[in-house]
């Protein structure tokens, strides 16, 4: 029977046709699942009463599937059919996935993403993602009363078109209608209820157990707009449980544990972290399997200055971020924080200091992801009145382009642009008579397309014949609201078009996309210089191809010195061109241009007679 | 006699009026459509209307317009779990069958 919820003032659905929409936290840990009822976004819970559902999936011999809390238990029974964290595999290929080699399972790299040989045969991390997200349709269709329309479901800031696709992907074999993909941090932002707030800045501090990020979110009428992403993706609340654990291991000077004392351990390290956020101290207490015992105590401020550094560390990708974004601390409106890590108060405290305002903790950390995507889900199934709609924009994390002249990266779409867009740019042909174009869609900030990572291929056929540099193409860039992108490239004058769905067959790992960034800040100087040099020598094959042909043409015009002339100089540019001095390949231009000036207006002339002959004076509009 | 709220569901309106921020009552009310010829309307009031009428139930306010107390005099509304939902339930005295699905009935 339908129990019934309550709706805003004139918001009552007909009878079944209640929209049931739920939104979903597809955590690599915990998962969770939230809805928005009597107007309030709450977390729903299992049987038990627990919102968390542990992201581990267990292929049982006997055919049976068991996900969550069960699974997590015979992990150390059954390791190669118990997958855990599988979102790091999702949309990834193996050699994306980092320490593949020290992980129990049995890979089986295929072009496009991993699979997993399990007891009940291949599994793709779509599938493995799908058991997941069925069990939280499940919970979420049992505690609503019936069939969801669809749901909400967030990704970090940094997953690219790939992960995104297989996320996509694993909810529909999940029986689940996805309504939007919302990047984290703008869905902890929704919770917070800030689309109600003042319209300026915020930025969202999101320490999980092994990621960090960052993003500087824009409230404008309303409308929210990422700014900026930045983060590291091997720092996270895991990191201080280690270095308590390391600190311990000092403290007691012991030896080397075996395995099973390094697991209790760090257990014991973990207990005690969690206990420093709401006590002044805290025991650190265990017997050894060799009869050592170890019976410390741990203050909070010893805790933090132990775990200062890591703190510190934090603030480093935050820097960045506000510098993407062209801002300082003192922009910065509000502060939300995301994430279990952040519930230590020194964290709480270094982010007071660097934004000089207490952060937004007054929501679970934990949850407050899920609850923010259920919020997004309410909207856009339709359960909110009109002129609270609202819109969020996403950014991209890394620029798209396509592939120039002399493998140059000419982008098209700057990194951090908002989605949904469209940006299109007109490209030319480079030589008479072309009538194909190949395009190559890369994405990165470096200069060269060999240090770009290649998305798509794919060529416009067809284009009339004109000299070089007439023929107009115009080529869009279009990013969905869920970030994927579609490139089409159309010839303005005859109309010919072509176009390609970039789904990658493998995505970027966070890592790498770090990489990718800091090495263009890294390469800032030395890929500009490269890139005028490649400009250069461009510009020489031009100008050589352009010079042969004219003699070839109009020879005739020239003296026999004057042609030796130019053939000289095209020679003298050919050898600077081969080598790598940009200034040289200026100076050949420069001498080529002055030995053909009197070669270009003699040509001139010598077209227009042509032009002219057999025409009267009349005929021709001055 | 009028409308009125079960302890449960009282304590449940009142919480939710709290975390939402604004809201003065809960709106009872029915409309004319559904399988079985009315539906039950439930909602927050922010505003009550001149022609509303407002009962007191367990400290919470239940507002009703009077078209819609001639279907639902004598209701209570209750808060019940049933598995992993929960909800509210109209006990309406007035009713002579409904749908199965309880979200809308006749008189």
């Amino acid at each position: 029977m339908a129990l019934l919820q309550i709706a805003e003032p004139g918001m009552s659905a007909e009878p079944h046709k209640q929209r049931l929409a739920v939104g979903i936290d597809l955590g690599t840990t915990n998962s969770l699942v939230a809805t928005v009822r009597n107007g309030i976004a709450v977390c729903l819970a299992d049987e038990t009463g627990r919102s968390m559902l542990p992201s581990v999936v267990r292929y049982g011999a006997e055919g049976d599937i068991e996900v969550g809390l069960a699974a997590l238990r015979t992990q150390a029974v059954d390791p190669k059919n118990t997958i855990v964290s599988v979102k790091r595999f999702m949309g990834r290929g193996l050699k994306d996935v980092a320490h593949a080699e020290t992980m129990p399972y049995d890979f089986e790299d295929s072009s496009g993403m991993v699979r997993l040989r399990t007891v009940q045969g291949v599994k793709t991390p779509v599938e493995i993602s799908a058991e997941i997200l069925r069990v939280l349709r499940q919970r979420g269709e049992a505690s609503l009363g019936g069939p969801l329309v669809g749901a909400v479901i967030t990704v970090p800031a940094y997953f690219d078109d790939a992960q995104r696709q297989a996320t996509k992907d694993a909810a529909r074999l999940a029986g689940l209608d996805v309504l939007r993909l919302l990047n984290e941090p703008t869905a902890a932002a929704v919770a917070y209820g800030l689309d109600n707030a003042a319209e300026g800045v915020y930025a969202v501090y999101d320490l999980g157990g092994g990621t960090f990020d960052l993003s500087v979110l824009k409230l404008s009428r309303g409308v929210f707009e990422v700014l900026s992403t930045n983060g590291d993706a091997a720092l996270g609340g895991d990191d201080f449980d280690h270095r308590l654990y390391c600190w311990v291991l000092d403290q007691s000077s012991i030896e080397p544990p075996s395995a099973s004392d390094a697991r209790r351990l760090h257990m014991k390290a973990r207990e005690a972290k969690e206990l420093l956020t709401s006590s002044e101290e805290a025991p650190i207490h265990a017997m050894l399997s060799n009869g050592e015992e170890v019976d410390l105590v741990i203050t909070r401020d010893q805790f933090a200055e132990i775990t200062r550094h890591l703190v510190q560390k934090t603030l480093v990708p935050v820097r960045k971020a506000l510098r993407d974004a062209g801002l300082g601390p003192e922009d910065v409106k509000g502060v939300v924080m995301v994430g279990g890590a952040t519930r230590m108060p020194h964290i709480q405290r270094a982010v007071a200091e660097y934004f000089g305002q207490e952060p937004l903790t007054n929501l679970d950390p934990d949850k407050v992801v899920a609850l923010g995507a259920a919020t997004q889900a309410n909207v856009l199934a339709g359960n909110r009145k009109a002129e609270d709609d609202w819109l969020l924009l996403d950014v991209i994390p890394l620029s798209l382009g396509l592939e120039t002249m002399g493998g140059l990266v000419e982008k098209v779409v700057p990194r951090n642009a908002t989605l949904p867009i469209a940006r299109a740019q007109e490209f030319t042909t480079f030589k008479d008579g072309q009538t194909a174009m190949a395009f190559h869609v890369v994405q990165g900030e470096r200069e060269l397309v060999s240090d770009c990572r290649s998305l798509a291929r794919f060529e416009l056929r067809g284009i009339p014949p004109m000299v070089a540099g007439a023929a107009r193409i115009r080529v869009t860039f279009q990013v969905d609201a869920d970030g994927l992108l579609s490139v089409s490239a159309r010839e303005m004058a005859s109309g010919v078009e072509a176009s390609v769905l970039v789904k990658p067959s493998y995505g970027l790992s966070d890592d790498e996309i770090a990489g990718m960034l800091q090495a263009g800040f890294e390469h800032a100087g030395e890929d500009k210089e490269l890139r005028a040099l490649r400009e250069q020598q461009v510009e020489a094959d031009r100008s050589i191809e352009a010079t042969e042909q004219a003699l070839d043409k109009d020879g005739a015009l020239l003296s026999a010195e004057e042609v030796a002339a130019i053939r000289e100089s095209i020679e003298a540019l050919r050898k600077a061109r081969a080598g790598s001095d940009g200034r040289a390949i200026k100076a050949g231009l420069d001498a080529l241009a002055r030995a053909t000036d009197d070669f270009a207006a003699r040509r001139m002339d010598n077209s227009i007679r042509g032009a002219l002959a057999g025409h009267k004076v009349d005929e021709l509009e001055i | 006699m009028g409308v009125s709220l079960s302890e449960s569901a009282a304590r449940h309106v009142a919480n939710f009026i709290t975390k939402r921020g604004k809201g003065v009552g809960i709106r009872l009310g029915v409309t004319t459509s559904g399988c079985s010829g009315m539906a039950y309307r439930l909602e927050f009031v922010d505003e009550t209307q001149p022609e509303d009428l407002v009962f007191e139930s367990h400290g919470v306010k239940v507002v009703i317009d009077p078209k819609s107390l001639a279907y639902l005099e004598g209701t209570e509304l209750d808060f019940v779990k049933d598995g992993l939902n929960e909800g509210f339930k109209f006990n309406n005295p007035n009713v002579k069958d409904q749908c199965g699905c309880g979200e809308s009935f006749n008189v």
